[in-house]
């Protein structure tokens, strides 16, 4: 899942300071999973957001909605009708959902009220980590299911590196050094030799964010 | 006992302080409560065994969400006392009240601004 954090209440305030209405839009994908945009982050948010404005003797009118997903159309146009009574939208998806959510919305201002973080996993309660960058050209049958792209902080196709000491990476001694984990998980699946002896060749990257924003069309798909 | 405590602590009962979450202490501040605070069972002798540690927990988490917004986070504590413990509580009720007095009202009713980070 798409992992985010909220960002700092001065900075939300700071951006919403001037509006006395504004629509406070969670999601109930990703974001929701991750506690950084679900219904519940949105009624804390919006309770923290109206004591701010109350303290300082200003009035704000929070409208909480959280849609089910931010990401796709039919959901946004469930606000239609209720957003020109409103002189701006705090959004608290993903970046993905802010910014459809502005399109779709071009005479209301858009703010993020979240830093979308990357594409991760929940290691436990509370806990999240990073897993795919999303390079468009998965390899991770090559590498045991472990993408040195995303855990080595090299992004070493062949690896390991010098800096790798007792399974750490030189970066920071608690990430786990990814050419380690992979390399075990090798050995363990009992393909070490095979898979590991042979050299990956350079990436195409053009699959990457180095070939411009992404598409994907599917014809069977189109209506 | 007949142990007296400030009747301004109005106490609202949960089956376990696990029960506590962020949005409700925020929602008794937001309509202009001056202070809240969480008694739940001695550490390590909650029933529904973490209970009283999540809720220690969460209280902590409106203490920082507090003093982001310019509230004294010291108008919410978490207590923990075991049910037996009545002298205690009422301790505990004039400890907490008179913080509070101390603190003064809510800047949410005054809307008299930022109170913390406290100038010196």
């Amino acid at each position: 899942m798409i992992i985010a954090e909220r960002k700092p209440i001065e900075e939300i305030i700071d951006m919403i300071k001037d509006y006395k209405k504004i629509i406070l839009a969670g999601c109930k994908g990703c974001v929701a999973v991750c506690a950084a945009g679900g219904e519940k982050e949105v009624g804390i948010l919006a309770s923290a957001l109206r004591m701010a404005f109350q303290k300082d003797g200003k009035e704000i009118e929070i409208k909480e909605v959280t849609l089910e997903r931010q990401c796709d159309p039919e959901y946004l146009e469930q606000i239609r009708g209720i957003v020109d009574d409103y002189e701006a939208i705090l959004s608290i998806a993903c970046g993905a959902g802010i910014q459809f959510m502005a399109e779709k919305y071009t005479k209301t201002p858009v703010y993020p009220g979240v830093n979308t973080k990357f594409i991760g996993v929940t290691e436990a309660q509370g806990v999240w980590s990073e897993r795919c960058q999303s390079c468009g050209n998965c390899i991770l049958h090559l590498t045991g299911g472990i993408c040195p792209i995303t855990r080595c902080s090299k992004s070493l196709l062949n690896g390991p590196c010098g800096g790798s000491t007792n399974g750490k990476c030189e970066v920071d001694p608690s990430i786990e050094c990814a050419w380690q984990l992979i390399i075990d998980r090798l050995k363990e699946l009992g393909t070490f030799e095979k898979v590991y002896m042979n050299i990956i060749p350079l990436k195409d990257w053009s699959t990457s964010r180095d070939g411009g924003p992404r598409r994907i069309e599917r014809e069977d798909l189109k209506l | 006992m007949r142990l007296d405590y400030p009747s301004n602590v109005k106490i609202i009962k949960l089956p376990c302080t696990g029960k506590v979450d962020v949005i409700h202490i925020l929602k008794a501040f937001e309509s202009g409560i001056d202070g809240v605070y969480v008694a739940g069972c001695l550490e390590g002798e909650c029933h529904f065994l973490i209970g009283n540690l999540r809720a220690r927990k969460r209280v902590e988490y409106v203490k920082g969400l507090l003093g982001s917004i310019g509230i004294n986070p010291e108008r919410v504590e978490m207590y923990n006392l075991s049910a037996a413990m009545g002298t205690r509580f009422a301790e505990i009720a004039y400890e907490m009240t008179e913080k509070i007095k101390k603190l003064g009202p809510s800047p949410i009713k005054t809307k008299k601004g930022k109170e913390y980070p406290i100038k010196e």
